[in-house]
């Protein structure tokens, strides 16, 4: 019963803009699942599809027990539905395995974010922290704790700051080819390290900003795929994830092991020896310039310590060697809290299915690995291998 | 959906551990996770070392208080420490959607050994009750405004349900009466009582029909057990439990567009799902004894009716002829 899993043509995406004004959260939600039920060759989610998985927070949502949210937009009513607090991607796990157990052949996953209508994030950011040790700092800015990891890492390997302002452009330019993206930009490394300090030694540019949006993803088992669709399915080869420790008081702050360990597994599941040379590219997550260059090294793609040294000779440009975030990754799409991983397989996605990435289609895109992370103070990151 | 009822790698579950049930229990969140996840582990013969994955299991972030619930059960508190880690999150359900994640966990082959972990500690949103989470429940829009409380909703469906099927309140206070000497039983139950149904219609009114011995209390505990498959399970125990269907289902959002009166359609979904693919086509006959939901006692009533455990309207009848009593044998 191993049999393969597939995300069936259905991707569907709705917003990616600071302020999506004229929807709801749900609004959002229904538009990105009627286009992801198209995409997948017109499925009827009412007796197409057997289970639903959504990823949201309470928190994020303002909402106490807003799974119950989930089931209508997405046309989901009386079936079974359920929601997974965590990253978009490990939703993507759930349905791997629901599928992987025989039970179930077809599984939307939705993830949606509206953080425009949050006014207080950074109260909630608070609450996201230990109760009794760590919130009684009352951290004036949350991302003084990437800024910390950020110096941690930046002191540990000797990656000088032109490293990540190389990420903040690089990022933002590829951005500028992207459709969904609403902050690309043309900007030079000088105009990075000038910019004033958010938390030292990230600057404003180096920290994503928020966007609205909503993701659906089909999977199938591979007979149904092959079913449903005629362009030729995306393949799940290997996905796993990892939470390391999110007491901030124990867990490593030089270096992301939680990535290192679900890239391990991921790579095992699907047979991938060498990532660098048997993968054609890498959606990671960005939410810090700095970040970038961790994940990069956790996910393989370089020697620990040693990604700046390949990214500032350009080899992870969208025309070098590995391109690396070549949508432009959080910095140029924006950061819509648990959708974020989904953004980054849609974006894989378009690439792999050839010629449907528009602008920013890469010539050779067969293989790619893709990495989501939750944003401080988590430890939790989901690392898929997807192939054509 | 798929009918094959055999799973390559058959889950069973080998230990379980539960805390007291409490209110204001002095444990954190991630101590009470751990009390009961240490115990299951013991039971299992097993030390964290041997658990492949975590899944964990909590209603809204606002009892414990801490956004991002699972990240923070996970350190320590559920063992989740570097393993891979998934919340399940199904509002009052949450605490079955636990072993439901913990069987594909399992079934998919992704794990060989699962640790499930359901906390919540309600006591801890005390500002001025815990009820007053559920004022954040609502859709913001359309209900909010009308500041309604949970009870509301289950008062509504009771009164519906009272009418539908002619059920008189004596019959339904059975139900409290009978759970609440079971757990006479319990070491770890929060409201063991010997109370007689006078007691019930005596005590204080909610929203009417709910009265206080109607409805469950607030509560703080954690619920722990290991799942794994079949081999480690044989390797383990001699008396494994294994998981032989799941379902689940959820309804509208709307609640007031949603039929109140009769068999819970969402629990019947759910239950034929399981059923289907466990390869039960006669529960009543097939099923020997069931822990289902009752968070208000006419809850139990309506489930048994959803779960095809009795026909509609006739869960009353059979509490009141002891059918549902722990001693005697249904046939």
């Amino acid at each position: 019963m191993s049999r393969r899993v597939a995300i069936i043509g259905g991707v569907g995406w709705y917003g990616f803009r600071p302020v999506v004004e004229e929807a709801s959260f749900r609004e959002m939600m229904f538009e990105a699942a009627t286009r992801a039920y198209e995409d997948a060759g017109g499925l009827n989610p009412r007796t197409d599809v057997d289970a639903f998985a959504s990823c949201q927070e309470d928190f994020w949502e303002g909402i106490a027990i807003a799974d119950e949210f989930a089931p209508e937009p997405i046309g989901g009513t009386l079936k079974p539905v359920f929601t997974t607090p965590g990253d978009g991607l490990q939703c993507v796990a759930n349905a791997y395995m629901m599928i992987k157990t025989g039970q179930f052949d077809i599984v939307a996953v939705e993830s949606h974010a509206k953080p425009s209508d949050i006014i207080n994030m950074h109260d909630v950011m608070l609450f996201a922290m230990d109760p009794i040790t760590i919130r009684a700092i009352n951290t004036p800015n949350y991302h003084a704790l990437a800024a910390l990891e950020a110096q941690a890492y930046m002191t540990r390997y000797n990656v000088p700051r032109e490293a990540l302002a190389y990420v903040v452009v690089k990022n933002k330019r590829n951005a500028l080819y992207n459709d969904k993206a609403s902050y690309g930009a043309n900007l030079t490394i000088d105009e990075v390290l000038n910019s004033p300090y958010a938390v030292s030694p990230l600057t404003k540019l180096d920290i994503a900003p928020f966007v609205d949006a909503a993701v659906v993803v089909v999977l199938a088992s591979e007979d149904v795929a092959r079913r449903y669709t005629d362009t030729p399915p995306v393949w799940v080869d290997g996905i796993h994830w990892i939470t390391e420790d999110p007491s901030l008081e124990f867990h490593n702050w030089e270096f992301p092991v939680h990535a290192m360990r679900a890239a391990e597994a991921a790579y095992k599941m699907a047979g991938i020896q060498d990532p660098i040379k048997e993968l054609h590219f890498a959606e990671v997550d960005a939410r810090y310039s700095f970040k970038e260059l961790q994940f990069i090294e956790a996910l393989k793609l370089a020697p620990i310590g040693e990604a700046h040294k390949l990214l500032l000779e350009g080899a992870f440009d969208r025309d070098g060697l590995f391109p690396v975030n070549p949508s432009g990754g959080a910095l140029g799409e924006g950061v819509p809290l648990e959708v974020h991983g989904l953004a980054r397989l849609v974006n894989a996605v378009l690439q792999l299915r050839g010629g449907e990435a528009g602008r920013m289609q890469l010539s050779k895109a067969e293989k790619a690995v893709v990495h989501s992370w939750r944003g401080v103070p988590t430890t939790t990151s989901v690392v898929a291998v997807l192939s054509r | 959906m798929s009918r094959n009822i055999y799973v390559k790698h058959r889950p069973a579950v080998i230990g379980a551990g539960l805390t007291l049930f409490r209110r204001r229990m002095l444990e954190t969140p991630k101590e009470l996770a751990w009390i009961a996840a240490k115990q299951a582990l013991d039971e299992a013969g097993l030390t964290l070392k041997d658990i492949d994955c975590v899944v964990i299991g909590s209603a809204p972030d606002t009892f414990d208080g801490v956004h991002m619930k699972g990240e923070y059960l996970a350190d320590g508190g559920a063992g989740g420490v570097g393993k891979p880690t998934m919340r399940v999150f199904v509002g009052g359900a949450t605490g079955v959607m636990v072993p439901i994640a913990a069987w594909w966990h399992v079934a998919s082959g992704h794990c060989k050994t699962v640790l499930a972990v359901a906390e919540e500690k309600m006591s801890d949103a005390d500002i001025p009750h815990p009820q007053a989470v559920f004022r954040y429940i609502w859709d913001p829009v359309t209900e909010v405004p009308l500041q309604p409380n949970l009870i509301w909703i289950f008062a509504m469906e009771m009164h519906r349900y009272m009418y539908k099927c002619g059920v008189k309140k004596e019959d339904i206070a059975l139900v409290s009466v009978k759970n609440k000497r079971n757990a006479l039983d319990h070491p770890a139950a929060q409201v063991a009582a010997n109370i007689t149904v006078d007691d019930v219609l005596k005590s204080e009114v909610l929203v009417w029909p709910v009265q206080l011995l109607d409805i469950s209390p607030v509560s703080d505990g954690a619920a722990a057990f290991v799942v794994a498959s079949e081999d480690v399970a044989r390797r383990q125990t001699d008396t494994p439990v294994w998981i032989d269907g799941v379902g689940w289902a959820l309804d509208t959002t709307s609640w007031t567009n949603r039929d109140l009166a009769f068999p819970p359609e969402y629990a019947n979904v759910a239950a034929q799902m399981a059923y289907r693919m466990a390869g039960i086509t006669n529960p009543r006959k097939e099923i020997d004894v069931a822990e289902v939901y009752d968070p208000f006692d006419y809850k139990e009533l309506h489930h048994m009716e959803g779960l095809g455990l009795a026909k509609k309207c006739e869960a009353p009848k059979l509490t009141k002829e002891g059918v549902t009593q722990r001693m005697v044998t249904y046939q």
